[in-house]
């Protein structure tokens, strides 16, 4: 069956990647970005190569509104993911505007679209799929990035709950923490290869935790290990540590 | 974020440390674009690369007139993929599928059919140049046409290529008819070359250390893509199929000496000897015919670390002969070999600054580096020039400035107009600084 994708913030590599995968499987793509200047050419590529419908819609995490999205959008999407996000400024303390914006975007909007998806779904009746990308960052606070990692916890936090509401309705809720990943966000940045994924191979972690129905999906199976072992590394030694 | 990369082009000489980073981050000038570093030497390299290989999209596809237009990072291998089950091919390719477009528009790209279909820069309508001044303009043959023809084979002196729209061509199969036929000498190969002109594939394999009566003996290789009558049953129940995407990665740098005088020339007898004398037919994948070295992914580290150069020289028809012949014995005479000698036919094309094709022979050499190799080098460069022959920049890493300006014969106004265009040079690679382009 042709679905109709919904990805909100599809500018990231990760989200291109995905994008094209989902395309190549014949599916109709719905991308959403800040400027329509950025998304066009991906809308396009996508067009061309892969010979489906795909659409480009304005939405910034931090000023739209969800329910002008879905006004704005077609229909109602089989399937959604919202894969926008905001690294920020690890040291972003002493600014007040920088560690908003990180809880804005990473928590606040993506719970307040993913409620009124969830509302839209369950009044329509329809049977569908949402993906949030949290992170392993989430998993515990580190002092490395914590602002980020406290809005991906609460974030992973809000999935758990959502998937368990929505199981009653048919409705599928996948959350998926991917580790390190090449991409134009981290050019340059010396990562470790063994515990770095490609966007491609997030994006096959994707397609395969919505063919399977999956919860919670790590990328690389080896970060599920290193979590493990960040988390019950008891708090007095924890807190001592660089991490 | 402002480490050192290492890199090297195709050739693996020269290595650099440079401060890489993909296009659209921002790369302090001088600088220079870098696609997939398939060209060999020196060009594309500079201490600032902006990489286009994030310039990755189709833009637009008309299939009524086959008109592409594609961001310049896109590669030739792409867009096989996707315009072969189609029914669309490359107007013009080299013999590698792993270049960007836009590599392939500053490169000037050449393939089996130019005497029969020009260059690549002659399928190209317009493309999107982002210029020294930080503007992105369209250049096309009636805007900014000036732009537009220095940066044909301009090795991306005149700014990023971001995009481009060129035709591809309607094919009835992914399959070609090829002709092969073995000539036994020199002059049997240029007459093979010129008689079967009117193919529109056409190309021979040298062996460039037959010496006495097999002196200049080739196989020569033409080619026609092929109809859907023409196909085995095998074939037909897949006429339009691509290539295999997964190649064999070669597995080691090999010593240096691997390619020598003995091993290149016990390669080249059993290579012609495999061919019966006189010629044959059959329908084989375009894969083999156009990319038969593509198979073997890092084939280049065959010549070791020390890595290698081509040198790909043209003489004019009417000095070819004794061109060609006194290039071979030079070789014979200084005992040196070239693992893959290449002899083909360019057709007319007006000069154009910095575009290499010109009406004549182009042979094709590659050498592994040592150091004996430049003076010999250099005396190949004096049967050049003195038959009106030059030199493709693309292959190029040591060619003088003096002989660029001698060979070229517009090289002058290209350094005129860029240095109109943009005065500080703010695109540069180490071929421009050592062709002296911006002076």
């Amino acid at each position: 069956m042709k679905k109709n994708i919904l990805i909100v913030g599809a500018n990231s590599d990760v989200a291109q990647s995905l994008a094209r995968l989902r395309a190549e499987n014949g599916h109709n793509l719905w991308l959403t970005g800040r400027s329509l200047e950025a998304l066009e050419p991906i809308v396009s590529d996508l067009r061309v190569r892969c010979q489906v419908e795909a659409l480009p819609f304005i939405y910034d995490a931090e000023s739209t509104v969800p329910e002008d999205l879905l006004l704005a959008l077609p229909g109602l999407p089989d399937e959604v993911h919202v894969a926008f996000g905001y690294l920020g400024n690890p040291n972003g303390i002493d600014q007040a505007s920088e560690a908003s914006r990180i809880m804005t975007v990473n928590f606040t909007a993506a719970v307040l679209l993913m409620n009124s998806l969830m509302h839209s779904f369950i009044q329509a009746k329809k049977q569908a799929v949402m993906v949030g990308i949290s992170s392993v960052a989430g998993d515990r606070g580190r002092k490395s990035n914590f602002l980020y990692g406290s809005a991906k916890a609460g974030f992973s936090a809000y999935l758990d709950g959502l998937r368990n509401f929505g199981y009653a309705h048919g409705i599928h809720v996948v959350t998926l923490k991917p580790g390190f990943i090449r991409s134009k966000m981290t050019a340059g940045l010396p990562l470790p290869g063994p515990l770095t994924a490609t966007p491609q191979q997030v994006a096959k972690a994707i397609e395969k935790a919505v063919r399977k129905r999956k919860g919670r999906v790590y990328v690389l199976p080896i970060w599920q290990a290193i979590m493990l072992v960040i988390r019950t590394i008891p708090d007095f030694i924890f807190k001592k540590m660089n991490l | 974020m402002n480490s050192k990369t290492s890199v090297s082009n195709w050739g693996n000489y020269p290595h650099i440390q440079a401060d890489f980073k993909p296009w659209p981050l921002p790369v302090n000038p001088p600088k220079i674009a870098r696609g997939m570093g398939r060209c060999y030497g020196d060009s594309a390299l500079a201490e600032n690369i902006v990489d286009t290989r994030s310039l990755n999209h189709f833009l637009d596809f008309d299939s009524n007139s086959g008109l592409l237009t594609v961001q310049a990072g896109v590669t030739f291998d792409e867009i096989l993929q996707v315009f072969v089950p189609r029914g669309w091919f490359l107007p013009v390719t080299p013999g590698t599928r792993f270049v960007t477009a836009g590599g392939a528009l500053a490169s000037d790209v050449h393939g089996k059919n130019h005497h029969k279909d020009g260059s690549f820069s002659d399928h190209v309508v317009w493309f999107e140049l982002h210029t020294a001044s930080g503007q992105n303009l369209r250049c096309s043959r009636s805007e900014n046409a000036e732009l537009f023809y220095l940066s044909l084979g301009g090795m991306g002196l005149t700014g990023i290529i971001l995009s481009l729209a060129f035709y591809l061509k309607p094919i009835e199969t992914a399959f070609i008819r090829q002709h092969t036929v073995r000539c036994e000498n020199l002059d049997d190969t240029m007459a093979g070359l010129e008689s079967y002109g009117n193919w529109t594939n056409s190309v021979a394999w040298l062996d460039c250390m037959a010496g006495g009566k097999a002196f200049g003996r080739s196989i020569l290789m033409l080619g026609e893509s092929a109809k859907l009558p023409e196909l085995s049953p095998k074939q037909a129940q897949n006429p339009l199929k691509i290539h295999s995407t997964k190649g064999i990665p070669f597995p080691i740098d090999m010593p240096s000496f691997t390619l020598n005088r003995f091993t290149v020339q016990a390669f080249n007898q059993v290579y012609f000897h495999k061919h019966p004398k006189g010629s044959q037919d059959s329908v084989v994948h375009y894969e083999p015919f156009y990319y038969p070295l593509d198979k073997v992914l890092g084939w280049n580290r065959i010549y070791g670390k020390r890595g290698f150069t081509q040198y790909q020289l043209v003489i004019p028809h009417q000095d070819a002969r004794k061109g060609l012949q006194e290039v071979l014995e030079l070789l014979a005479k200084r005992r040196m070999s070239s693992f893959l000698t290449v002899l083909k036919i360019f057709g007319e094309q007006p000069e154009n600054y910095l575009r290499f094709p010109k009406a004549g022979f182009t042979l094709t050499l590659d050498f592994g580096i040592s150091s004996s190799l430049w003076p010999f080098l250099n005396e190949l460069d004096q049967v050049v020039e003195q038959y009106g022959g030059r030199l493709y920049l693309t292959k190029d890493v040591r060619m003088s400035a003096d002989f660029l300006r001698r060979t070229y014969p517009m090289a002058h106004r290209f350094i005129d107009k860029l240095k109109e265009l943009d005065p500080e040079g703010s695109f540069r690679s180490l071929q421009s600084e050592r062709l002296a382009l911006h002076s």
